[in-house]
């Protein structure tokens, strides 16, 4: 009796099991973005409205910008994720593979109303945001690092640094504190010699290094006293000013790109994924994801239609631009997967 | 067939009883066999099977195969020798061609870039620019573009890459390259495997030695106190035994941080704070931790089935204590120690959890690159090639188990 | 203290110290097995927002955050119905190729636990990776896979019931070393169908094991999180997946609610096991 009542639960187990396995309800999207405090932006600036204003559901998913995932699930057969916050490099490296689909624009916006370069082929800007570094006033009170080179001056302000667990961005800022004019960097980095420059100089702070991988690390590392001074993406850092953190950004060569939407070939929510896109890209919604974080809008329009007491805050603010590097897009779609590569055995060895 | 031979007694129903007695004997076998076809059988097709799949995809070009058809007839007869002639490049031409209809030219770029640095850009790059080209000559063209395509190394690099089969990860897995007269050492920026394997090694000989230090008196002192004292004490080994993993590993992340606990005690005793967290030192801890009631439990189940009269007898026959315990006691409890060191150092090789969370980007064994592979960079070949090298040594390792303690031996709780 | 230490009359003095050095040192160890479990809990009832020791005030603040956000309890919910089905589909097959394995005439049996037993030996990313291949295409037929097990809760489901099965297994046989199997030969001549004697006979005597090797086997599902990195999507995010990407991403004390939880589980876990081994070994009239 209880073997067969065993048997009747194994294969009721099987059927229900079977039966939970997800439905892809109608007018359900998932939008992957980066988690943290962004996302946190995202949903009360987006989300929220979104699904009030047109009754469907959201769920979100975080990453830590690897397309890694979404190419394993094109090849599997199932995409689940149907709209993605992408930074340049992959928005363009993500079109040459084949991993995104080619954007209409008539179900989005006018093209021509979009920042110069936030409108591609296959992704639509949504923010600029910058990689700056930062540190704590509660900690360094009196001599406070001012310029990139300190970032590198293990002498001058000793402990351990917060760096991105990536070459992007980390190789531009070890060549400028080498030496190399900015307008110089991508030129220096195409050249094997310039790579190892860019190595080289990143040896020198290497054993004092604390890696971090998600955009909410940083302010964490800094908050617990893990690292004296970190790199971050300024939104992160900003918000947690806003919170009440005695963290000051230092915006001396600041890395300056943008955040894309895209969605991704084989997304089953196709017409759902762009009529997200096309709230997330409208001006006045697009307005207000500054209030929640410190990342500029894409759409000329949004533009001044943002709270002008925050503009000191944002990237694009002409104080904080002065030595603003603009990452070169191109090189990085096309350098990022080597880049990696040399940079992970590196790390390793 | 032994049946045949002896016809003495028979059954009522006239067969022979031997046979009678071997086919109830092959019954029952085959029902026992029954019992345990459908586990064997699940086990078979989501486990074993797929292993082997995972091991053949290490030496397969899934990314090229097939896509390069034309270039590989085209290079069919090459000398290897010299730059190939027009017929190879307006080949490759036509094949880019179609693969940058199909989006596929990307992926050709990464597999060739495996073995060619800075074959990616120009990959994508020439894509780019015979896309629309009609017709040749081509070799021109790729020449004009980049010297690169001049290079015999990185014609041999796309032959190789349009078999169907290939050795590349295998060699990267081991720190080893095909070169222009053989196999021969990669560089050293790109050699990191071999350096991996020791670390795994490493860090799984100490952890082991690390458990069986701490494991073995308190195994001692369990099993020679009262029965209600020691199930008292069980508790502190068996409580982390069926504490999760990641409660163990978040533990250890909150206590080894530079503002946590213990250098907050650091910081009170010797008035400094020392960096744990992200160390191979703060790894270790945690892994011995985690490891430790693995290699005790076998120990202790061993030193039960020692009776305390043994020491008793050596010392009444006039030894000394310790020598008593050397040479009457431990030698009873070296299977437990072997199988108990041997269980902790096989898992230890397969950790991934605890040193991505609490170790550093030299800290990392095997598992992590194997999962950086499969869904970082998405290099299904190599993430294979590391699995299938680790699959080897556990195995191994497994079966000296099994040879030394009996796989039936092995307990829990 | 000469008590505990339990020595007789005729020890010397090093004798003395090195048995006292020996209790030290065992109380080390066993402290250093039990204090990171419980240095969770005091942080989890604080309300300062920071991983370190507790120097703010009582509070369910952590709590309040795991049970209510959304994506703690979708993750319970999920860890709970993934468990539960794991443990129904291993215990089931483990226990019934336990009984077969422990048959007088099983041929080919130490190769054959071998086998059954490895899931459990091999690394885990190693089955993650395998099984994640398996999923993308499980009948392996063609480009385009009729079904795919990725990002499903079925799929999770089996690679927790295969990593879960070797518990079982070896429970379960443990529980039949010294089962005397004249028992069911005495059953079966005094008229009980082989069904009757599963439940009469067999079944009382295993049962301690078999529902052993099924905590073991809903712990294993309960803790797993490799595989769950490897084929789970959004809608399968469990507990550990959760507690996980709470590390990495946004490091809040809530971890450390979910991981008082979770030890509070083990701890009944622990009990359960504790009393069935007991009655196992009063029913099987083993002493201790």
């Amino acid at each position: 009796m209880k073997l067969q009542l065993m048997t009747m639960g194994f294969v009721a187990a099987v059927i229900t099991a079977g039966a939970i396995a997800p439905a892809a309800a109608e007018g359900t999207l998932t939008v992957t973005s980066w988690g943290g405090s962004y996302s946190e932006s995202q949903r009360k600036a987006y989300y929220e409205p979104w699904m009030a204003a047109t009754g469907n559901k959201l769920v979100e998913e975080e990453y830590d910008g690897e397309l890694g995932k979404l190419k394993a699930m094109k090849e599997a057969g199932s995409v689940t994720w149907d709209v993605i916050d992408v930074d340049s490099a992959h928005a363009l490296s993500g079109c040459d593979e084949g991993l995104l689909e080619k954007l209409d624009y008539s179900k989005i916006g006018d093209q021509s109303k979009f920042l110069p370069g936030t409108a591609l082929e296959c992704a639509v800007g949504t923010i600029a945001y910058s990689t700056i570094f930062a540190f704590d006033t509660s900690v360094l009170k009196d001599a406070q690092p001012t310029t990139l080179a300190d970032l590198f001056d293990t002498a001058k302000f000793p402990g351990k640094r917060g760096l991105l667990k990536k070459p992007f961005g980390n190789l531009e800022w070890a060549l400028i504190a080498d030496g190399v004019p900015a307008e110089k960097v991508y030129e220096t980095l195409s050249t094997p010699e310039g790579v190892d420059q860019a190595f080289k100089k990143l040896d020198t702070i290497k054993k004092d290094v604390v890696w971090w991988e998600a955009g909410a690390q940083p302010p964490e590392l800094l908050a617990n006293g893990e690292v004296v001074m970190t790199s971050a993406w300024n939104g992160r850092i900003g918000k947690a000013i806003t919170e009440g953190k005695p963290f000051k950004i230092v915006w001396d060569y600041q890395e300056f790109d943008w955040d894309f939407w895209v969605i991704p070939a084989g997304s089953k929510n196709i017409e759902l994924s762009y009529d997200f896109i096309k709230f997330a890209s409208d001006p006045k919604n697009m307005s207000q994801q500054s209030k929640y974080i410190a990342y500029a809008p894409t759409h000329v329009d949004a533009i001044g239609l943002v709270d002008p007491a925050i503009a000191p805050t944002l990237p694009t603010y002409p104080d904080n631009m002065k030595t603003a590097i603009p990452t070169d897009l191109a090189f990085w779609a096309d350098n990022n997967e080597e880049l990696t590569k040399r940079f992970n055995a590196w790390l390793a060895q | 067939m032994a049946a045949v031979d002896v016809p003495g007694i028979l059954t009522i129903d006239g067969v022979p009883l031997k046979a009678k007695l071997a086919r109830a004997d092959r019954t029952r076998k085959l029902r026992a066999l029954g019992l345990v076809l459908p586990l064997f059988a699940f086990i078979l097709l989501t486990f074993l099977i797929p292993l082997a799949v995972m091991t053949f995809k290490s030496v397969k070009n899934d990314e090229t195969f097939g896509r390069l058809d034309r270039t590989k007839e085209a290079l069919a007869d090459w000398d290897q020798q010299t730059i190939p002639g027009e017929a190879a490049f307006a080949a490759l031409a036509q094949d880019l061609q179609d693969a940058q209809k199909m989006r596929q030219a990307g992926e050709i770029a990464k597999r060739v870039n495996y073995e060619f640095a800075g074959a990616q850009s120009k990959f994508k790059a020439i894509a780019r620019k015979v896309e629309k080209m009609q017709a040749g000559p081509y070799k021109e063209v790729f020449v004009a573009t980049d010297k690169v395509w001049s290079d015999i190394r990185l014609w041999r690099i796309i032959h190789s890459a349009s078999q169907r089969f290939t050795s590349y990860y295998w060699l990267s897995a081991l720190d080893l390259r095909e070169g222009a007269d053989g196999i021969e050492r990669a560089p050293a920026d790109q050699a990191v495997f071999v350096d991996v394997y020791g670390r795994t090694f490493w860090i799984g000989g100490i952890v082991t030695i690390l458990t069986l230090i701490l494991g073995f008196p308190v195994a001692y002192l369990l099993a020679t106190q009262p029965v209600h004292r020691a199930s008292i004490l069980m508790i502190f080994v068996m409580l982390p035994f069926w504490t999760s993993l990641l409660v163990r590993t978040t533990a250890w992340f909150v206590l080894l941080r530079t503002e946590g606990p213990l250098n907050d005690l650091a910081e009170l005793i010797v008035g400094m704070r020392f960096d744990m967290i992200f160390t191979r030192f703060g790894t270790i801890l945690a892994m011995t931790h985690i490891q430790l009631p693995f290699t005790l439990l076998p120990i202790y189940s061993v030193m039960k089935t020692i009776p305390p009269s043994h020491i008793r007898a050596a010392r009444s026959l006039g030894a000394g204590p310790f020598h008593a315990f050397w040479r009457v006691y431990y030698p009873q409890t070296v299977p437990g120690i072997a199988a108990g060191c041997l269980l902790t150092f096989i898992l230890s090789l397969g950790y991934y959890i605890t040193p991505a969370l609490v170790g550093g980007p030299r800290d990392q064994m095997v598992s992590y690159y194997i999962s950086y592979y499969m869904n970082n960079v998405i290099n299904f070949g190599q993430a294979s090639a590391l699995g299938a090298t680790l699959l080897i040594i556990t195995m191994v390792l497994y079966w000296l188990y099994n040879r030394l303690v009996g796989i039936d031996n092995m307990k829990l709780g | 203290m000469l008590p505990l230490l339990g020595l007789p009359p005729y020890a010397s003095t090093m004798e003395r110290a090195w048995r006292l050095f020996f209790f030290v040192f065992c109380g080390a160890v066993l402290l250093f097995l039990i204090s990171p479990i419980l240095i969770v809990i005091p942080i989890s009832f604080n309300d300062t927002s920071f991983l370190s020791f507790p120097q703010g005030n009582w509070s369910l603040r952590w709590y309040e955050e795991f049970f209510q956000s959304e994506r703690w309890n979708q993750a319970i919910k999920n860890s709970i119905i993934i468990a539960f089905f794991s443990t129904i589909l291993s215990t089931t097959l483990g226990t019934i190729a336990a009984l077969g394995l422990s048959r007088p005439y099983f041929p080919a049996r130490a190769l054959i636990m071998a086998v059954l037993i490895s899931p459990m030996i091999v690394p885990v990313v190693i089955t993650a990776a395998a099984v994640y291949f398996f999923y993308a295409n499980p009948l392996g037929i063609g480009d385009e896979p009729l079904f795919v097990l990725n990002n499903t809760h079925l799929g999770v489901i089996m690679a927790h019931t295969l990593l879960a099965t070797p518990f079982v297994v070896i429970t379960v046989t443990a529980t039949l070393t010294g089962f005397d199997q004249s028992m069911i030969r005495a059953g079966a001549s005094l008229g009980a169908t082989p069904t009757t004697v599963f439940r009469r006979v067999i079944l009382p005597l295993i049962s301690p094991g078999v529902i052993s090797g099924a905590l073991f086997a809903f712990v294993t599902s309960w803790d797993e999180v490799v595989l769950v990195l490897f084929i789970g999507g959004t809608d399968q995010r469990t507990l550990p997946r959760q507690m996980f990407s709470g590390i990495r991403e946004m490091i809040s004390p809530t971890i450390t609610a979910a991981a008082t939880v979770l030890v509070a589980v083990a701890v009944l876990m622990l009990l359960v096991v504790e009393l069935l081994r007991r009655r196992s070994e009063r029913l099987r009239g083993i002493r201790t």
